[in-house]
C-alpha cells in the first residue's frame, strides 16, 4: 500500500501520508514505479522518512531544494526531524 | 467566468456591502463596537493602535485604516476618533480620500461631548449609510476584477503537499483570467527567497523581493532577535515541519507559477489586474490578512494544516486544509478539504477548478465558514513599541 509521497525525484526524504509503524514497509511512487523499504522507527503521519542514507553534514532535499543539513548520519528508513536535521542559511547570491 | 458584485464610485468592485465604523484609535474602539452593534449591515474592529506611535509605526496603522475604508467590500465609512490621538481625524480622512471617493462621515468624541453623544451621532450616520447601501444592486463582472489574498497559517507538511500548491493553482487560474493574486508573509519566504526572486518579472522586482526579506530580518535584529527563533512554531514542528527553509518552500507554493510583477509594502493599495504580486507582511495571520484587505483584496484563501478559525471584518476568508485528519476534526471551520490531491482521488487540476468555483460563489455572496461563525479577528503590524 502506498503510504508515503515523494515530492521531487531529487529529494532525500519522502513524506508519510499514513501513520507508519517501526518495521512496516514504506512505499512510495517514483516515476510510476513503487519503491519500498522498511521503516526503522515509528513515523507520525505527514512526517519525513529518509529514502536513502544521508551522511552527517550533507544537505537534505525536499521539494527538490535544500531544507537543511544532516546533524548526524541518517539511515534510510529513519525519521527525519529536529533531532537529526538542522536549518542552515545558504549563501543565496 | 463572472461574478455578481457591487460597483463603487472609485471604479473598484466589491463582493460585500458593509458600512465600516472605523475607530481612529484604541480610545474610539469601544465606541465603534457599540455603534456597530446598534446598526445592521455595519462592521468594525478593535484598533489597538492609533496613538503613541513613532511615525513609521503609525504609518502602518494609517494604511490599514485607509485601506479598510477604501476596500471595495465597504460601501462607506463612519470614522470615529477620540480627538487627541496621533491619528487625527483630518489625517485619517485625508488618507482615505487619497484612496477612494466613497461616502465618509466623521465623529470626534471630544468635540461632540462624550461617548453617548458620539454614539448617537455615529449611529444616525451609520443607519443612513446602511440604508443607502441596501439600495445598491449587484451587477455582473469578470473575474479579472478580483484581487485575491493568499495566506497560510498553522502550517504542517500537508500545506506544502496539497493546500498551498492548490492555492497556487487557483492563483494561476485567476491571473490567467486577468485578475490579481497577492502572495504575502515575508518571514515565510526566508530560505526560499532566491527561488521567488528568480520569478520576478523585472530586475527591480527581483531586488525588491530580496530587499524585503533582508529588511525584515534586520528589523528584528535591531531588538536583538532572530526571525528564526519561534519559527517553525511548536505546532508546525509537531505536524512534521523541521526547518524554516522547509516551511518557506511550502509557503511560496501559494504563488503558483506566474511571474511576480510587483512588490507592495504593508497595506499599500494594490492595482487591480496586476497578475501575481507580493506584499511585505508578517507571517502572523491576522495582521497579514488585514494588510491584504487594506490593499484592496476582496477575498482571501487561507490554507491551514493544523486548522484555524481566523476571519476578517471586511473580507471573506476561505479556509482549506490538505490534512484529512484536520478536516475531519475542524470541519466547522474549514471550507475545503484538499487532501484528495495527496491520496489520488482527485487531481490538482480538478480540485483547482472546484476551488476557483468556490471563490466565485463566495464572491457572489456565499458565506464562508469564518463568516457564518462571525470570526472577525484582526491585527495591525507594528514597527516597535509604543512611546
Amino acid at each position: 500500500m502506498r503510504n508515503a509521497m515523494l515530492i521531487d525525484s531529487a529529494d532525500d526524504v519522502v513524506v508519510a501520508i499514513e501513520p507508519i509503524g517501526k518495521g512496516e514497509t514504506v512505499e512510495y511512487d517514483c516515476n510510476g514505479e513503487a519503491v519500498q523499504f522498511p521503516a526503522l522507527e515509528d513515523i507520525t503521519i505527514y512526517h519525513k522518512v529518509a529514502r536513502n542514507d544521508i551522511p552527517a553534514a550533507a544537505p537534505v532535499s525536499k521539494y527538490g531544494q535544500h531544507i537543511g543539513v544532516a546533524a548526524r548520519d541518517i539511515k534510510k528508513g529513519e525519521h527525519v526531524h529536529v533531532h537529526n536535521l538542522s536549518s542552515r542559511r545558504e549563501n543565496l547570491g | 467566468m463572472t461574478f455578481y458584485g457591487y460597483r463603487r464610485p472609485d471604479g473598484r468592485v466589491g463582493i460585500r456591502n458593509y458600512v465600516l465604523i472605523l475607530p481612529a484609535s484604541v480610545c474610539a474602539s469601544d465606541t465603534t463596537r457599540i455603534v456597530a452593534q446598534q446598526v445592521n449591515g455595519t462592521v468594525t474592529f478593535n484598533n489597538q493602535n492609533g496613538c503613541s506611535q513613532v511615525a513609521s509605526d503609525q504609518q502602518l496603522t494609517m494604511d490599514v485604516m485607509a485601506g479598510y475604508a477604501a476596500n471595495p467590500n465597504v460601501y462607506g465609512t463612519v470614522i470615529v476618533s477620540l480627538g487627541c490621538e496621533n491619528c487625527q481625524m483630518d489625517l485619517v480622512a485625508q488618507a482615505i480620500a487619497e484612496r477612494t471617493n466613497k461616502p465618509m462621515k466623521q465623529v470626534i468624541i471630544q468635540e461632540v461631548g462624550g461617548t453617548l453623544k458620539a454614539v448617537d451621532m455615529a449611529v444616525r450616520y451609520a443607519k443612513e449609510m446602511a440604508a443607502e447601501a441596501s439600495m445598491l444592486q449587484k451587477q455582473e463582472f469578470p473575474m479579472s476584477e478580483l484581487i485575491l489574498g493568499t495566506e497560510c497559517g498553522g502550517s504542517d507538511p500537508t500545506s506544502g503537499l496539497a493546500a498551498n500548491p492548490l492555492i497556487g493553482r487557483l492563483s494561476d487560474l485567476l491571473v490567467a483570467d486577468g485578475g490579481t493574486s497577492i502572495l504575502s508573509e515575508t518571514t515565510e519566504f526566508i530560505g526560499a527567497e532566491h527561488i521567488l526572486a528568480r520569478r520576478a518579472a523585472t530586475p527591480e522586482v527581483h531586488d525588491r523581493i530580496l530587499d524585503i526579506v533582508h529588511r525584515y530580518e534586520k528589523a528584528l535584529q535591531l531588538v536583538g532577535e532572530e526571525v528564526r527563533e519561534g519559527n517553525p512554531s511548536p505546532g508546525n514542528k509537531a505536524g512534521g515541519l523541521t526547518t524554516l527553509e522547509e516551511k518557506s518552500l511550502g509557503c511560496i507554493h501559494k504563488g503558483g507559477h506566474s511571474p511576480v510583477n510587483a512588490v507592495y509594502d504593508y497595506a499599500k493599495q494594490v492595482d487591480p489586474k496586476s497578475g501575481l504580486v507580493i506584499m511585505d507582511t508578517p507571517g502572523n495571520d491576522p495582521s497579514s490578512v488585514a494588510a491584504m484587505a487594506a490593499g484592496g483584496a476582496q477575498v482571501v484563501v487561507f490554507s491551514s494544516g493544523r486548522g484555524t478559525p481566523t476571519g476578517n471584518p471586511i473580507v471573506p476568508v476561505i479556509k482549506i486544509t490538505g490534512n484529512k485528519l484536520t478536516f475531519a476534526k475542524m470541519e466547522d471551520n474549514i471550507d475545503l478539504d484538499a487532501s484528495p490531491v495527496i491520496y489520488g482521488s482527485k487531481t490538482m487540476e480538478e480540485l483547482g477548478d472546484e476551488l476557483y468555483q468556490m471563490v466565485r460563489d463566495v464572491a457572489c455572496g456565499k458565506q464562508t465558514k469564518a463568516e457564518a461563525l462571525g470570526f472577525t479577528e484582526m491585527a495591525i503590524a507594528r514597527v516597535c513599541n509604543y512611546v
